[in-house]
């Protein structure tokens, strides 16, 4: 075909391109608006009912039994946070040596199927860990348990934070590994000093992101720290904690109880909402993120 | 330039082979590097050039499946030898990259002690004497002597380039490995580490691998012609880019190949 | 694989080939001009000169160019830099050819004729030196390059003999002191022009095989060209 001929041919289809173009873009438009509109409506519905809920007594106070007015969910706001604090002691340590070997020694069979594994664990049912946790732990150890729930919670995060930091290790490039070792440095001290330091701050945001989910977890409560309508601040007893007392508040026929349950999906949808925003701002200060 | 051939030569290297898995990269290589000199190797993309220099570290075989043979002598001791630590003569011969590599997430300054620091010194007057003094070598003190808390790679791609060759220098290695330091520079900044590379050859050895064959020629001692694998020629720049012996290299330097 | 500076060495090549022509027709005219007793020719030599003096500046320019945009290496470089020389010593060529007319214009003006049988024969030996080293040139012909260096020791021997013989008919009969200075200038021009061709032929040498013969045996004093 000659030039001429190709630039004809070209000059005639433009409109028809455009026009094309044009209705595309709106399709992938108003599909993008879509996926928008659960969340937001999730939100508002949570905000209109869970706002009449709150209030100072939900902060500070117990529940109250069956009839009495007024209580709160202070124990289990505060049963939630040893939870993940458990939780995050158990599995980041844990998951980031993790990521760390599968990033840095990850190109053995062994590694492999290290990460084959993990990316199963990731998609284990959280019910299923729970079980998991209740028959090897919960049994033996004769009873219910908040350091049985921060073990659930913290297997549930292993996945999560051993795959990002072993995504963030790999956004550093060879070549700063290389300077490196080429300074005279072992491995592990270039791993350790170098490589893991320059992306603190993402390893930090994936971290975050691992904790705002299985601090919503429910399901690998109900069998590992069960509730406790009391205060408790011990680990070798059963304590409570936010998803399980929504959970058993929202399935009881007390509309008083419905109202508290809406105010702590409230509480823990903004919890949720903090974490994740607030590991979205850490990591634009991050070093590689900026490269 | 005569002068530097008649010394010891500072490394030694003896039927030096790499491979990457199957592939054979440095065939059967010998030569001898002088002290105080700077040593070119050219050649196309491919040809095992840079293989070779990390080989002269022991840096080519931290990549998966690679693997180096041989005999290198820094100063009549064997790195390839049994026993020998490989990052003790990475301490000696020190290496800058193709692209400047500070360390994400230090300053200036903590670049350039890094090799020290973590290396477990930790007097803090030391290291500022060593940092003030590798960055003067770098030719880079006066542009960053009043932001060394600044992070490393807030520079300008030439002064990452001269930190590193600062990071690289604060070791005290007697010989440095350069890998195509320029290619990613723009002429200024290149021009500049050119200039560097003629001054800090008074105190180290300089091996590098270019390129650019007008820069081999503007800055090296000797150069050494490598294709698939093989050591072509290597002699004086000035007779290899005006008489060359072998064909193979004559039709290399005057752009032939192809 | 042709290369862009192919082009630009073709045309080099083909500039100092146009000016060697040109050279070796003057020295033609000039040495006919006095063997055949002929005043055209050395108009035509002047001629000549003229259209020398400017390729001289066009090859200068053109290795200029070469040097400064195509930054050449070995065997590209070598036979720029000799094209630099060799242009030079083609400028001196034509120069020397201009004096030998002049020498001439003189010698024909003047009544009484000395006869020398030699410098008809140097003026033929230096005719093939000049020529042969110019086949050498285009065929880049080490081996005939380095005959012309053997021919330049034949050209030295007739000039000595003709100068010999210049004044010892001058000692007898002053009255041919002026034709027999014109002579013996004239020798001393073709001798010159044979140095030349002889900077020529090591230039040419230095192209093809980067061997450096100038001042070979005993160790050279310093770089310094053979011409004074």
């Amino acid at each position: 075909m000659k030039s001429a001929q190709i630039h004809a041919y070209l000059s005639e289809n433009y409109t028809r391109r455009r026009w094309v173009d044009r209705g595309m873009r709106l399709v992938l438009f108003l599909c993008a608006v879509a996926a928008l509109v659960p969340l937001f409506s999730v939100l508002g519905y949570v905000l209109f009912r869970g706002v009449p809920g709150l209030n100072l007594d939900f902060f500070t106070q117990i529940p109250r039994p069956v009839g009495e007015a007024g209580g709160g969910m202070a124990n289990s706001l505060v049963g939630t946070c040893i939870l993940v604090a458990t939780a995050s002691l158990l599995g980041i340590p844990w998951g980031i040596a993790a990521g760390v070997y599968l990033s840095e020694y990850g190109r053995t069979k062994t590694a492999h199927v290290v990460r084959f594994a993990t990316d199963i664990l990731a998609s284990v049912p959280s019910i299923v860990i729970g079980l998991f946790i209740y028959a090897l732990f919960v049994v033996p150890m004769g009873g219910f348990s908040a350091l049985a729930g921060g073990m659930a919670l913290g297997v549930l995060m292993i996945p999560t934070v051993a795959r990002s930091t072993e995504e963030m290790l790999r956004l550093v490039p060879t070549h700063i590994r290389e300077a490196g070792l080429a300074l005279g440095l072992p491995r592990w001290k270039v791993i350790l000093r170098v490589v893991l330091r320059g992306c603190v701050s993402a390893i930090t945001t994936g971290v975050m992101l691992a904790i705002a989910r299985v601090a919503g977890e429910t399901a690998p409560l109900l069998f590992t720290a069960l509730n406790n309508r009391f205060w408790s601040d011990s680990l070798t007893q059963p304590i409570a904690s936010l998803p399980v007392q929504i959970y058993s508040y929202a399935i009881a026929p007390f509309e008083e109880w419905h109202t508290q349950a809406w105010a702590g999906a409230l509480v823990l949808v903004l919890l949720v909402f903090v974490i994740n925003i607030g590991s979205r701002v850490f990591f634009r200060g991050d070093a590689i993120g900026r490269e | 330039m005569e002068a530097s051939t008649q010394q010891d030569p500072i490394l030694r290297i003896r039927s030096l082979n790499a491979w990457f898995g199957e592939s054979h990269a440095v065939k059967d290589v010998s030569l001898d590097i002088s002290p105080n000199a700077v040593t070119a190797i050219i050649g196309p993309s491919g040809c095992g050039k840079s293989t070779f220099i990390r080989c002269l570290n022991r840096l080519h075989e931290e990549v998966p499946s690679a693997g180096a043979a041989g005999e290198v002598l820094l100063s009549g001791m064997n790195i390839y030898g049994e026993g020998v630590d490989p990052v003790g003569i990475r301490r000696k011969i020190g290496m800058v990259f193709q692209k400047p590599n500070p360390f994400p997430a230090l300053s200036i300054f903590d670049n350039v002690v890094s090799g020290l620091r973590l290396g477990g010194v930790r007097r803090r007057s030391i290291l500022v004497e060593v940092a003030e003094r590798s960055l003067r070598q770098a030719a880079l003190w006066d542009e960053v002597k009043d932001k060394l808390h600044a992070p490393g790679t807030g520079l300008s791609g030439g002064q990452q380039q001269r930190l590193c060759i600062a990071r690289a220098l604060a070791v005290d290695p007697p010989v440095l490995l350069m890998d195509e330091p320029t290619s990613a520079l723009d002429p200024i900044a290149t021009a500049k580490i050119e200039e560097l590379v003629l001054e800090l050859k008074k105190q180290v050895t300089i091996v590098i691998v270019t390129h650019n064959m007008q820069q081999a020629a503007r800055i090296s001692d000797r150069t050494a012609f490598f294709l698939m694998g093989e050591l072509v020629e290597y002699g004086e720049t000035s007779t290899v880019f005006t008489v060359p012996k072998e064909e193979r290299t004559e039709r290399y330097i005057t752009g032939k190949f192809g | 694989m042709i290369r862009h500076i192919d082009q630009g060495l073709s045309q080099l090549n083909q500039k100092l080939l146009t000016m060697a022509g040109l050279v070796e027709q003057a020295v033609e005219c000039a040495t006919d001009a006095w063997r055949f007793r002929n005043m055209a020719k050395i108009a035509d030599v002047y001629s000549i000169e003229r259209r020398v003096n400017q390729c001289h500046l066009d090859v200068d320019a053109a290795c200029v160019q070469l040097l400064a945009l195509q930054a050449p290496m070995a065997k590209d470089l070598r036979f720029i830099v000799s094209c630099i020389k060799i242009n030079n010593d083609l400028e001196r060529m034509v120069d020397l050819a201009v004096n030998i007319a002049n020498n001439t214009e003189f010698y024909l003006q003047a009544p009484t004729a000395i006869h020398i049988e030699d410098l008809s024969q140097m003026s033929d030996e230096v005719r093939i030196m000049v020529r042969e080293v110019l086949d050498a040139f285009v065929k880049t012909d080490e081996r005939l390059a380095r005959r012309v260096l053997s021919r330049d020791d034949r050209v030295d021997a007739y000039k000595r003999k003709i100068v010999e013989d210049c004044l010892g008919q001058m000692k007898n009969k002053p009255d041919r002191i002026e034709q027999g200075m014109n002579l013996i200038f004239i020798a001393k021009n073709l001798e010159r022009i044979g140095d030349h061709a002889t900077n020529i032929a090591e230039d040419v040498i230095f192209s093809a095989s980067g061997q450096d013969i100038r001042h070979a045996v005993p160790t050279p004093p310093k770089e310094n060209d053979s011409a004074e």
